[in-house]
């Protein structure tokens, strides 16, 4: 199919995105990559009236580092993040996270910003927002406002973002130096949504007990699920085999999955268990990566 | 409504008009007659469309006309220098990496950027890297032996550049 006829705007400054949002109250939409909005006009799921492309925002596109945080401009693209030395330095989790999203061809166009704001309960930059307690950045008709990632994704493909609003930027806190990550994904082939994903940033102590861990998982609710009762069984105790599968019991007990046409909600918190069990033993093995794709 | 775009396709400048819901993969093989862009899935999914926009990757299907403006594109039709084919073309021939060709276009394209990022993959990266490309044809073993070869030709003509 084809997408239906709508107008298109290219925003010449954020200001302009919103300005063009405000007039259209509603019926407009943000094209940042296209590689989820696309298909979706295509199969007639979204029929705005006008595209309001940021494709010409340069003022989006950034990697910063300041102080205890790395922010990345919400026309960044997915790519670029993957392969920049400072996010792998600051916040491992999310080049070894950003892997699995889709294949090259995808991430060479899909942003930061659209993954975030597409909201897809699979996607893992979701997941790694939720795992590491990120912020989201929106300015609207009213202003600019932070909003935290544990209240940002509401639902499937429902975020916090009122309609009229654009997402400029998402904040992670820096990682402590040694941080071990993790990431296992079950997928039909590789690059494809996860059925699920798991995904861990460990650290240990001089003494290789578990000093914290962050855990979080996609595919198994309609948001990305943060595993805390799990985080607070590990914190402390060194990663004892039982230990370890104690707390994969612990992260499948707090995904809340449904059946569809690709896993039963059953098998899906089975599989949920499985990979935090890897996820863990890759993370706390005596000579571990820092980072490490699974 | 229309909008004007001018793109360079192939190296050829060209300005046209475009309705804002024209895919860029229907604009390239509609109104630039280049039928090496083929059109599978029309989501993202197959890779048959994946043409080169400004150096990378991308997914004409998935990619609107009208956001290619100001972008320099590159497509299969690009890669032979007039009738010498580039490498993995003559790899591909030579290790029958195709049967009805559908896929090709994108996968050749797929694999030229594969291997200028890692010019030489084991065979779990050549695997990795077509993984978002289907071909219905081939069974992909004599694909990974096409590419596995065009790599090694590439790499002792890049090589042979740097040398002298
Ligand atoms: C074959 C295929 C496989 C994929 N596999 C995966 C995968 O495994 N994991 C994964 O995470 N993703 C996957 N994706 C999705 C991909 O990562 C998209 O790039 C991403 O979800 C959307 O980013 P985008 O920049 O293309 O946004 P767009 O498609 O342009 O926009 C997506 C949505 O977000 C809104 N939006 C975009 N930017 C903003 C903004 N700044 N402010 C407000 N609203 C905004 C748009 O209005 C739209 O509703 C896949 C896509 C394809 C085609
Ligand atoms: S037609 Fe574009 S990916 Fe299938
Ligand atoms: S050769 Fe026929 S689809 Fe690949």
């Amino acid at each position: 199919m084809k997408p239906t006829a709508f107008d298109y705007v290219r925003a010449t400054s954020l200001d302009h995105a919103v300005a063009v949002l405000a007039e259209h109250d509603g019926d407009a939409k943000v094209l940042a990559g296209g590689q989820s909005l696309v298909p979706l006009l295509a199969m007639r799921l979204a029929q705005p009236t006008v595209l309001v492309d940021l494709a010409g925002l340069d003022e989006l596109s950034y990697l910063r580092a300041d102080g205890a945080h790395l922010e990345i401009g919400a026309m960044t693209r997915a790519r670029t993040v993957e392969t920049a030395d400072l996010v792998a330095g600051r916040v491992p989790l999310l080049p070894a996270a950003l892997r699995h999203v889709g294949h090259v061809t995808i991430r060479n166009r899909g942003t930061i910003g659209g993954s975030a704001a597409h909201a897809d309960p699979a996607a893992e930059l979701p997941a790694v927002l939720r795992a590491l307690d990120g912020e989201l950045v929106a300015t609207g008709p009213g202003g600019r406002r932070t909003i935290a990632a544990a209240d940002f994704f509401r639902g499937f493909l429902d975020t916090a973002l009122e309609p009229g609003e654009v997402l400029t930027a998402v904040r992670l806190p820096a990682q402590p130096a040694g941080v071990r990550v993790a990431v296992q994904e079950f997928a039909r082939r590789h690059g494809d949504f996860a059925i699920v994903a798991v995904f861990a940033a460990v650290e240990l102590d001089d003494s290789a007990r578990i000093r914290s861990a962050r855990i979080a998982v996609a595919g198994a609710d309609q948001v990305p699920v943060r595993a805390a009762a799990a985080e607070e069984l590990l914190a402390g105790r060194p990663p004892t085999p039982d230990l370890l599968v104690a707390a994969a019991d612990a992260v499948a007990a707090a995904t809340r999955p449904t059946d569809d046409i690709h896993a039963p909600a059953d098998y899906r918190r089975r599989i949920a268990a499985v990979l935090t069990r890897r996820c863990l033993e890759q993370a706390t093995a005596a000579r571990a990566e820092r980072s490490t794709a699974a | 409504m229309s909008t004007e775009i001018t793109v360079r396709v192939n190296g050829v400048p060209r300005t046209a008009h475009v309705e804002p819901r024209r895919t860029l993969s229907d604009f390239l093989r509609k109104d630039c007659a280049l039928a090496g862009v083929r059109v599978g899935c029309e989501h993202g999914v197959c890779g048959a469309c994946t043409v080169v926009l400004d150096g990378r990757t991308a997914r004409s299907c998935c990619t609107l006309a009208v956001q290619a403006d100001g972008t320099d594109i590159g497509t299969v039709e690009g890669l032979a220098d007039g009738t010498r084919l580039h490498p993995l073309q003559e790899a591909f021939w030579k290790h029958h990496g195709l049967q009805c060709g559908f896929c090709t276009p994108g996968i050749l394209l797929t694999v030229q950027e594969l291997l200028a990022d890692n010019p030489d993959p084991s065979d779990e990266e050549i695997r990795e890297g077509l993984s978002g490309n289907i071909c219905r044809c081939t069974g992909y073993q004599f694909i990974v032996d096409a590419v596995r070869e065009a790599a090694a030709v590439l790499r002792a003509e890049t090589n042979g550049h740097a040398t002298g």
